[in-house]
């Protein structure tokens, strides 16, 4: 299976590099842009879709802080 | 005592942590691959940018085999001190509570600061009472400690606050201005700001010192 996940920082967490984008954007002229929150995305290949989701708690995201969605990207 | 400070590739701390250990009793390194941790009375988990922060700071870091004995040995009762990276690893590892995210102002800050020493228990306040004031500096970029309430109230009732920035000295937005926090046992701290730097005058301030002085007179 081909996935892709979604790292978010948590609802409520305050994001400083989202923060940063959105002050940025009315210089470029890029007006009504609001709550910019900066994330990351992973890309994988797993043979044992299962496996994803303790992956993605143990170590692509911390629960504590991110929220993560596990997306297929291959239609599986 | 025997003192051991684990290095990772990308560590950048762990010679001025072997140096104030071995103000404070023998020193040694520990690699990163190394299970084994050689008998060693207290670790210290260093700070810089172990495996370059991928991820996150410090989410590689704690699957390596040394912190796998490190969790061990703290597990055992045994002190072990994470210093800025070193605080980021130890947290990921769930050896202590909450999480360090990216500075409030999103800038690199490398300062002096004063801490105050809370109302602890633990080796490593065996030298400070609760109240003083230390001078030890700061240089971290994703230091601004995070806890959900119910694990700052949980910390707070248990006596798990080490350190607190003094009114007005926050460098990056840390809750409650923590700067350093205890496991249930007191004996793991971890803290951002640097003790291993601030053990000779000729760098401003020695309270640093009173940190490992503290852990080797609690061992002996």
């Amino acid at each position: 299976m081909k996935a892709r996940v979604l790292i978010r920082p948590k609802e409520g967490i305050l994001d400083p590099q989202g923060k940063a984008v959105e002050r940025a954007l009315p210089a470029l002229g890029f007006d009504g842009i609001e709550h910019v929150r900066v994330g990351r995305m992973v890309e994988l290949e797993a043979e044992d879709p299962e496996l994803l989701s303790e992956l993605c708690s143990k170590l692509l995201a911390n629960p504590l802080i991110e929220d993560f969605e596990i997306e297929s990207i291959d239609g599986t | 005592m025997l003192w051991g400070v684990v290095q990772f590739p990308g560590s950048c701390d762990e010679r001025d942590a072997v140096r104030a250990c071995s103000l404070a009793g023998d020193a040694r390194l520990i690699w990163h691959e190394d299970r084994d941790l050689g008998g060693v009375d207290a670790v210290v988990v260093p700070g810089g940018f172990s495996y370059g922060d991928y991820l996150r700071a410090g989410a590689i870091a704690r699957f390596s085999p040394a912190m796998e004995s490190v969790a061990e040995f703290a597990a055992a009762g045994g002190p072990v001190l994470g210093i800025c990276n070193g605080f980021q690893v130890l947290c990921e590892a769930g050896l202590l509570p909450g999480a360090l995210l990216r500075n409030e102002e999103l800038r690199f800050v490398c300062r002096q600061v004063d801490l105050v020493a809370a109302e602890a228990s633990s080796p490593f306040l065996a030298e400070i009472e609760a109240g003083e004031t230390l001078s030890i500096p700061v240089k971290h970029g994703e230091g601004r400690y995070y806890a959900p309430p119910e694990i700052l109230d949980r910390i707070g009732a248990n006596g798990q606050v080490a350190f607190r920035y003094a009114p007005g000295q926050n460098p990056n937005g840390s809750v409650g201005d923590i700067a350093g926090v205890l496991n249930e046992g007191g004996n793991v701290l971890g803290l951002m700001p640097h003790p291993e730097h601030a053990v000779d005058p000729l760098t401003g301030s020695t309270d640093g010192l009173r940190l490992f002085a503290g852990v080797a007179e609690a061992l002996v």
